[in-house]
């Protein structure tokens, strides 16, 4: 570059730029032209705004914030998966980063094109008042004050969350649909730690949960290597582990904050992962980590179902003499006698009740209540009694000619192939009902079926439409994968039988609608659309009912009942003092709400005993 | 009235003669909290200290207590006027401790927004150079153009100056739709008004006196002191990062490290000016040849990302010279030691003692323009 030859002309050169338009752009007047609309950038990363419609209170926004700025603060989102608070963003402290945008699992956060945020001085305040008066004006609570000049949002392909489930090893149908091996195989460590670190530990599900499980502690636990400390979290409220890792209904994964933009964390496998990797010696040290010593005080409780061996174990930690009366064979109720053993083998409940008994709970088996042991005895010998009996007698349709030979029930039939039990299986089977039970003998009497007879003839038949049936959509999945026809909406009419006795077949029409306005059960049918499933068996599992016969007539009397269950207040107490409730017979039918209850009931006879 | 050097000589026989001049922190002609105390007789400096401290954030002890994702937010605020070549020298060293490569696309990107960085802080080193001789109306056109090129940071990252783009794995947000188009529009504007820019700056013949003599320094001098960038090329050698140890989009295109002979304040204005324009021919370039396909890798979740143990050197050409991060990960959730090398460093904290000696006060702030020092980078 040299320097520009030297021009008589020169001091005149700047009357040129006089002509040319200025250079600055006058604000407000005139607009940036760039963006193809008025204001700042369509991606600006503004002042923040809040759908609190959708935000679910998770605080993952507090937690990537890397300037500290956003707080969580009691907010008017309550409900099903929503934790009730709200961020609140200190704009002392942002720095406009986005990153709570890109991290939000609602996508309820986002920025606005809005930037201006000032004090307006107050002339009549005093000055110390004022320094408070601007602490509170940089507080801003987003809500939709922006809502209408959205700026930077986040797409679920940019999240920053991390949205796909590692994928968990599962028997292919033919490998599983000749035996009882566990479909499911486990995570291994590495896959156990991609889908732990997936977490954001935001503590929807711990809500969510019946048990109130420590779920991000001991999903933080199972990422940090320290499965020893992970089941020291999940004894906290559970001791069947083993059980709930396999067949919980994990409520927690349907509101996972993650599956609000992908698949949630697999928290029932990481539960799992975790109990089967630790060696039972550890798991019995952790079991025993907070035994108090004993008080000399005894309580009995009446089966060994989730919801009574939870109450045997929180007693026994407590100090209390605890002997369990059980009437079948082996402990485990539902859990051994209902789930079939492709679900949970009986070596994971045999281990999860080892470790309980091994604490000095006395199981009885083999005695009922009421016929082998009279319950005023119980009373007698004890502070208080927990009662968890669940849900045993069978419910049927009342269909004509379904008491008729070749007619069963869904559970007794589930104990049978339990205890390996021979028994008839028919070369064409109808099933009735379409919830979990309904899916485990048919998916139970399919294998037997396939080891006799080579092929599967397994029609399931249900009230619901397609979509709307009670069983998960795994069962479901996995029963057609296995060979089951299931026909939705049909209504049974009638069992037909031969000259002989024996079953020829189910008389079906269709299923309108199954409830009323008032919500109440009233099937509608259309009777021209009828269809006959010939069987030679015919099985029914549309639910269970309770026995309450050992209690006693002056006792059931004192007690209140609602549609069959037991009603308690919230920790299981009835309406007579020493006696306490839980399990099926309480909430109905699901293993974790039974653990729950039986966690509560112990407090709850601890709290009436050292009164 | 007398001149500089007859106030010199006066004040040379006064027995009070010598006193503290507090160059900065708060002269007009020093960019940031940064101070040089100068030893100064009459209006001739004879020794400078530094008078460093006061724009000590603790970067690299926040980056300790940081998660891996949460310093990118930090890492801008190191160098203002250049924030990317921060945010790309910590993600390349991330991304090489893991051992990743990146999508083609994701380089671009990197690439584009490193050069707009550069133009951006060159057009505010030239201005700020203009400013410093009394030409403020440079300084205000200079300002104004790269007002422009920020209108295209914030279409593109959503802010102005914290862009806060790039992540491990690859950058935040792809290309709006109709960018590349404007944005082409918008360098043949400024590629227009380079004529201008030689008229009013580079060509001026004031400006050509000024600068020159001033802060000379050979080749060989300034390779010990640790020079880089601009200020090395200003002397005729040939470094570049860009080409000496290839990242993001570099190796994949077409460009030659331009030089100037001289060293001297002159020498530096007038290579500045290349570079300038041919950041301008390199933004066309990626613009042209940029790829399809992602933009991001997926690292997994930012609360739960770690960083396998070991340590490296990344680097990157920032508008002034070599921007290094090192970086050292125990394998844990936060990084073990990051610490940052800044390319003021060598003029700034060195090079003063043995420049500044001799020259006049209204030199200093020339020479700190011409090298471009800017004390952030090194004053952490």
């Amino acid at each position: 570059m040299n320097p520009g030859k030297k021009s008589l002309f020169s001091p005149f050169k700047f009357w040129g730029n006089a002509l040319k338009s200025p250079t600055t752009i006058r604000f407000p007047k005139e607009e940036i032209d760039v963006f193809d609309k008025p204001g700042a950038s369509p991606r600006y990363r503004g002042l923040h705004s809040n759908d609190i419609e959708k935000c679910i209170g998770c605080g993952t926004c507090e937690d990537i914030c890397p300037t500290n700025a956003i707080t969580m603060i009691e907010g008017e989102n309550v409900g099903e998966g929503k934790l009730g608070k709200r961020p609140v963003i200190d704009y002392g402290r942002c720095c406009f980063c986005g990153f709570c945008v890109d991290m939000c699992p609602s996508s309820s956060l986002t920025m606005s094109r809005e930037y201006i945020r000032t004090y307006r001085t107050k002339p009549d305040m005093f000055a110390d008042e004022e320094v408070e008066d601007i602490r509170r004006n940089f507080l801003f609570v987003p809500g939709d004050a922006y809502a209408d000049n959205k700026g930077y949002a986040t797409l679920d392909e940019f999240s920053w969350l991390d949205l796909e489930r590692m994928e968990i090893d599962e028997l292919k149908p033919e490998e599983r649909w000749e035996s009882f091996i566990e479909i499911v195989k486990g995570f291994s460590r590495q896959e156990a730690l991609k889908e732990a670190s997936r977490c954001v530990e935001c503590g929807v599900c711990k809500e969510s949960c019946p048990a109130h499980m420590n779920i991000p502690e001991y999903i933080r636990a199972i990422w940090d290597d320290d499965l020893e400390e992970s089941v020291r979290q999940m004894y906290m409220d559970n001791p069947l582990s083993s059980v709930c890792g396999r067949v919980c209904t994990h409520k927690c994964e349907t509101v996972c904050s993650i599956s609000l933009r992908g698949e949630p964390v697999a928290i029932r496998w990481l539960k799992r992962y975790a109990v089967d990797n630790l060696d039972t010696e550890s798991m019995k040290r952790v079991a025993a980590a907070f035994k108090k010593p004993e008080n000399g005080m005894q309580v009995s409780i009446l089966g060994s179902g989730p919801s009574g061996l939870s109450a045997a174990y929180y007693l026994i930690l407590l100090g209390y003499k605890v002997t369990v009366y059980e009437a079948n064979e082996k402990a485990g109720g539902i859990m051994r006698y209902g789930i079939p053993r492709y679900r949970l083998p009986d070596e994971a409940l045999d281990r999860d009740i080892g470790i309980i008994e091994d604490l000095g709970v006395r199981i009885i088996t083999g005695t009922k209540v009421g016929v082998d042991v009279p319950f005023k005895k119980l009373k007698d010998e004890s502070q208080a009694v927990f009662i968890a009996t669940g849900f045993d007698n069978p419910r049927s349709t009342g269909t004509e000619g379904i008491d008729g030979k070749g007619c069963f029930q869904a559970l007794d039939l589930l104990a049978k192939i339990a205890l390996e039990e021979d028994f008839f299986v028919g070369r064409n089977i109808v099933i009735v009902g379409g919830g979990n039970v309904a899916f485990d003998i048919a998916r139970s009497l399919s294998r037997l079926q396939r080891k006799k007879y080579g092929e599967v003839q397994i029609i399931l038949t249900c009230l619901e439409k397609e979509g709307e049936m009670l069983a998960d959509d795994d069962e479901i999945i996995e029963g057609r994968e296995e060979g089951i026809k299931i026909k939705n909406a049909r209504f049974p009419t009638k069992v037909e039988h031969d000259i002989s006795g024996s079953v020829k077949g189910l008389a079906t029409v269709k299923c309108i609608s199954i409830f009323d306005e008032s919500n109440r059960f009233n099937p509608q049918t259309d009777e021209s659309d009828t269809e006959f499933y010939s069987a030679d068996m015919v099985v029914e599992a549309i639910g269970q009912a309770p026995d309450y016969g050992y209690l006693g007539k002056d006792i059931e009397e004192k007690l209140d009942f609602v549609r069959g269950k037991i009603v308690t207040d919230e920790n299981g107490g009835t309406d007579i003092p020493w006696l306490f409730a839980g399990g099926d017979i309480v909430h109905g039918p699901d293993v974790v709400h039974a653990i729950a209850d039986g966690h509560r009931g112990a407090q709850a006879i601890d709290e009436y005993c050292c009164r | 009235m007398s001149d500089f050097y007859e106030v010199t000589k006066i004040a040379e026989t006064d027995k009070y003669a010598t006193y503290d001049f507090f160059f900065g922190p708060n002269h007009p002609g020093m960019h940031g909290n940064f101070g040089y105390v100068c030893d100064v007789v009459g209006s001739t400096i004879t020794r400078v200290r530094v008078n460093a401290g006061q724009l000590h954030r603790g970067f690299e002890k926040l980056m300790e207590q940081n998660l891996w994702f949460q310093n990118i937010s930090l890492i801008p605020r190191i160098c203002v006027p250049d924030p990317d070549p921060n945010e790309v020298a910590y993600c390349t060293a991330v991304e090489r401790l893991m051992g990743i490569e990146i999508p083609i696309r994701a380089k671009f990107l990197r690439s584009l927004t490193l050069e707009m960085s550069r133009m951006t802080s060159l057009l505010m080193g030239m201005g700020a150079l203009g400013a410093m001789m009394g030409l403020y109306s440079i300084m205000y056109r200079m300002m104004n153009e790269r007002d422009r090129v920020l209108d295209f940071f914030e279409w593109l990252t959503g802010a102005r100056i914290y862009h806060i783009y790039n992540l491990p794995g690859g950058v935040r947000r792809d290309l709006p739709e109709g960018f590349a188009a404007k944005l082409e529009s918008l360098l043949d504007d400024m590629e227009y008004n380079l004529r201008e820019w030689d008229s009013l700056l580079f060509e001026n013949p004031v400006v050509h006196r000024r600068l020159k003599g001033i802060g000379k320094i050979s080749a060989d001098e300034a390779v010990n002191y640790g020079l880089v960038g601009p200020n090395l090329r200003a002397t005729g050698f040939t470094a570049d990062v860009r080409k000496d140890d290839p990242y993001a989009a570099y190796p994949f295109l077409d460009f030659h490290i331009i030089t100037t002979e001289g060293g001297d304040a002159l020498a530096r204005a007038v290579q500045v000016r290349k570079e300038y324009e041919a950041a301008i021919q390199l933004i066309r370039k990626i613009l042209e040849a940029m790829p399809g396909g992602e933009f991001k890798v997926y690292l997994g979740n930012p609360l739960k990302f770690t960083v396998p143990a070991g340590d490296t050197y990344a680097r990157v050409e920032s508008s002034k010279g070599e921007y290094g991060y090192y970086v050292v990960s125990n394998g844990g959730l936060k990084p073990y030691r990051i610490s940052v090398r800044g390319p003021s460093l060598p003029a700034g904290l060195s090079l003063c003692h043995k420049h500044l000696p001799g020259m006049r006060i209204d030199d200093v702030a020339i020479w700190m323009a011409s090298f471009s020092v800017c004390p952030p980078d090194f004053d952490r």
